[in-house]
């Protein structure tokens, strides 16, 4: 039986998730809780405990007293699959009659988001067909993707095959030398690195990433590091020593294929309130980080 | 020569007092719009019966619309010289010998442009500009060659004083193209239009996206697909004006449009419409082309005396004439309230449908009429989507989906374009703001043109939402010269007053960022 992907949101063109335009799938569900996270409501999964249903003004949502189906969701959150279970049943979504005012995703106690779909490859693929020729691949994002990295395969294998390039974007926590069939059918990773010393990392995001800066090398030695991020953040961490810590990590590799470097100004939209208290960089530091990692060989990029 | 009464000359007197004393009308606006007021005076043209209904009356009832040609035409709207040929000989009535060096061919083509008449008064064409310049380049270093090419650039847009001056680049990337872009991202400047003629076998990512790039500074190059128009006009097509496809030595006589939505407020139903009251209309305008060639070619001497005829810059036989039509959404949007349908063109797929169905039944009727002078497109009219006048209320361009209605995501904004742009190989086209994040990443433009054209989507414009140089329907202007104009001050060209207008009537500022 074909895998299912829960699907939070797919927008059908991207100038911002990859080279050239493509379609952005974005899936539910992170294992980080990264401190200015932009979209905060695709971090964790629904519960079902109903809050949302009320205050949809166009009853796009219900709640119905059954479990759902998650018996083709491959999604690598035990806690989760516990948790659920203790509420006995579940939102439905209906698309059609969401008028996307966010209302469900204000109310949610769970930092969740109801208006996720379960979508197989097969389906996620006929809302990518659409855009082609249009498109010249597509993006995976999230969320943490690869957290469902099972639908993942069966995607990238089907877009593959029909001549689109597959990119996903990744906080770098699953061990892509360790899973050959993903790493596979994937052109290539563009890979979060929040920052390079342990403890802002910790602190940022509440994990460790030993497996982050292993997965960078991995994958820039294979050439399939296409880009990496950070989002500069002035008064949270040392934005500059990070970046240049990770650039000279990744410098030897620049000859196997070329990485572009995306510094990204935090900008407090979409961000937790109680977080949302840092300054926007200014241009000025934005265009000296951008100089300093250019001069290292990287196509570097403020966005 | 019919007769007229004195009172619409006394009207024309306080017309003609008016222009003479105009604050905000330059000099050469002034000429130009006295001209036009003598040739009002004149009543020559042997015109089909029932025109008067349809052609004058208030904006609001027009259906047919000549976009001032005038009276009595003293030349063909639309002028394409073949500036090839005047780079191989020169030109005797210019005592201009073929030219030499690039210095030479610049200030070859500056004077050669101040003798090419159009409806405007000034060359709707200037040449497939890169690869006139191209030969010219051998030896020439590129900072000489674009300080070169800048002037040039510069003394068009300050001499050319309306922007439906169009110079085309492409489909081989060229050095000289390449600087022409450079040119023109320094310079933001309204004139020349520009058009990159564009085949993804021929044209390479380079050049192409440097024409994105440069688009994104100053709103030009617009991408043709130059496969197709190649397929319907043969190698020797330019596009010229706002965008249109024409050919060159050749041109267009005239350019009349229906105005759809006025005809669609005429009719009862749908079945009506389709069957009498288009049908009716669509004959009338055909009738009146043909009067309005006739009087060009047999009476008005234009091809006898003019130097460029004579020359052989151009040959009578390569014209044309554009069938022109704005108000398809509209017209359907009408048609459908008439019936109680729910629906509207560019959502509702029966209604885009209905729009099909109408563009078929004047596709056909173009296709079965015959015109004896329109030899360089075997003695038919091309249909072209008009770009709109700045008086137009409620009427969109041609086929487009009228601002504010776009569809939320641009893939179905697109897959509405892919059905329309077939019909008008004498031109039309989409135009698209672009978010500022896209300038990191070009290449996410250049896919849509590519996909486009694969598509069938004949021609697109970019600018950037926030760019000073903006395109309004087809024609571009400086929003700061609007701006100028708008507190009251004259500028250089004219074009800037039709932006403006446009940007009051026609929402041209709302459009959809993408």
């Amino acid at each position: 039986m074909a895998t299912e992907a829960l699907v939070n949101k797919i927008i059908p063109f991207s100038s911002v998730d990859g080279p050239g335009n493509r379609t952005a799938i974005f899936l539910q569900g992170c294992n980080f809780d990264c401190l200015y996270c932009h979209n905060p409501e695709t971090i964790n999964l629904c519960v079902g405990c109903g809050a949302c249903v009320a205050v949809c003004p166009v009853q796009a949502l219900a709640w119905v007293d059954e479990l759902e189906d998650m018996s083709r969701v491959h999604h690598s959150d035990e806690e989760w699959q516990r948790k659920h279970r203790l509420r006995g049943g579940h939102v439905t979504y209906d698309i059609s009659k969401c008028v996307l005012c966010d209302a469900c995703i204000k109310t949610c106690p769970h930092g969740s988001s109801p208006r996720i779909r379960h979508m197989t490859a097969e389906e996620v693929m006929a809302a990518v067909r659409r855009q082609v020729p249009y498109i010249r691949g597509i993006t995976v994002s999230g969320g943490e993707c690869t957290r469902q990295r099972d639908v993942l395969v069966e995607l990238f294998s089907i877009a593959g095959k029909e001549g689109l390039n597959c990119l996903l974007d990744s906080n770098g926590t699953w061990d892509f030398s360790k899973d050959p069939e993903l790493t596979a059918v994937t052109d290539g990773v563009m890979l979060d690195i929040k920052a390079y010393g342990a403890e802002d990392h910790r602190m940022i995001t509440g994990r460790e990433n030993t497996l982050v800066l292993a997965n960078a090398r991995y994958l820039a030695g294979i050439g399939k590091l296409p880009e990496v991020r950070t989002v500069i953040v002035p008064g949270l961490f040392n934005g500059e020593e990070t970046v240049r810590s990770a650039a000279q990590m990744l410098q030897g590799y620049l000859d196997i294929a070329p990485i572009r470097y995306k510094l990204i100004k935090y900008r407090p939209m979409g961000v937790r309130k109680e977080y949302a208290l840092y300054p926007t960089p200014d241009d000025a530091y934005m265009g000296r980080l951008k100089e300093m990692v250019a001069g290292m060989g990287f196509d570097a990029v403020v966005a | 020569m019919r007769p007229i009464s004195m009172d619409r000359v006394e009207t024309v007197r306080q017309e003609i007092y008016n222009t003479i004393t105009s604050l905000t009308m330059t000099h050469e606006q002034k000429l130009t719009a006295l001209a036009n007021h003598a040739d009002s005076l004149m009543e020559v043209l042997d015109v089909p019966e029932g025109l008067d209904d349809l052609l004058n009356v208030p904006i609001e009832k027009k259906c047919i619309c000549d976009l001032n040609e005038g009276h009595a035409p003293v030349r063909p709207r639309y002028i394409v010289p073949d500036y090839a040929k005047f780079m191989r000989e020169g030109c005797k009535f210019l005592r201009l010998d073929p030219p030499k060096d690039l210095a030479e061919a610049l200030n070859s083509l500056l004077i050669f442009y101040k003798h090419v008449p159009s409806v405007t008064n000034y060359p709707v064409f200037i040449g497939n500009l890169d690869q006139l310049i191209e030969p010219f380049l051998d030896g020439v270093d590129d900072e000489t060659a674009l300080k070169a090419i800048r002037m040039f650039l510069m003394h068009v847009d300050r001499t050319i004083v309306d922007s439906f001056c169009h110079a085309d680049i492409g489909p081989v990337p060229t050095r000289a193209g390449m600087l022409i872009m450079k040119a023109e991202s320094e310079l933001e400047d309204a004139t020349p239009n520009l058009t990159m003629r564009y085949d993804p076998a021929v044209t390479d990512d380079a050049f192409a996206l440097a024409g994105v790039d440069c688009a994104l500074h100053c709103a030009k190059p617009s991408f043709a697909n130059d496969k197709m128009f190649r397929s319907e006009l043969g190698d020797n097509y330019a596009i010229a004006s706002c965008y249109n496809g024409l050919l060159i030595g050749g041109g267009s006589f005239t350019l009349c449009r229906l105005l759809l939505n006025h005809i669609a407020d005429r009719a009862d139903s749908i079945e009506q419409f389709k069957n009498e009251t288009l049908p009716y209309v669509l004959d009338i305008m055909a009738r009146y082309m043909d009067a309005r060639i006739k009087f060009i070619v047999e009476e008005s001497n234009f091809f006898e005396y003019n130097f460029l005829a004579k020359e052989g810059f151009i040959d009578k036989d390569k014209f044309t004439a554009m069938y022109g039509l704005v108000g398809l959404a509209e017209c359907v949007n009408t048609l459908f309230e008439k019936e109680g349908k729910e629906g509207c063109f560019g959502h509702s797929e029966e209604a885009t449908q209905l729009g099909v169905e109408i563009m078929d039944i004047i596709d056909t009727f173009n296709k079965n009429h015959v015109n004896p002078y329109c030899k360089g497109t075997n003695c038919h009219f091309l249909l072209h989507a008009q770009v709109g006048l700045a008086d137009d209320i409620k009427t969109s361009p041609g086929t487009r989906i009228p601002i504010g209605e776009e569809p939320d995501e641009l893939i179905d904004h697109l897959r509405v374009l892919e059905k329309f742009h077939k019909y008008f190989p004498s031109g039309t086209g989409d135009i698209f703001p672009i978010d500022l994040t896209v300038h990191n990443n070009p290449q996410y433009v250049l896919d849509i043109v590519k996909g486009s054209f694969k598509e069938g989507i004949r021609y697109l414009s970019f600018y950037r939402s926030d760019s000073d140089v903006i395109r309004v329907t087809g024609y571009l202007v400086k929003r700061s010269e609007m701006e100028k104009l708008d507190r009251g001050e004259a500028v250089l060209q004219n074009t800037t007053g039709l932006g403006l207008g446009a940007s009051k009537n026609c929402k041209i500022l709302e459009r959809k960022v993408r």
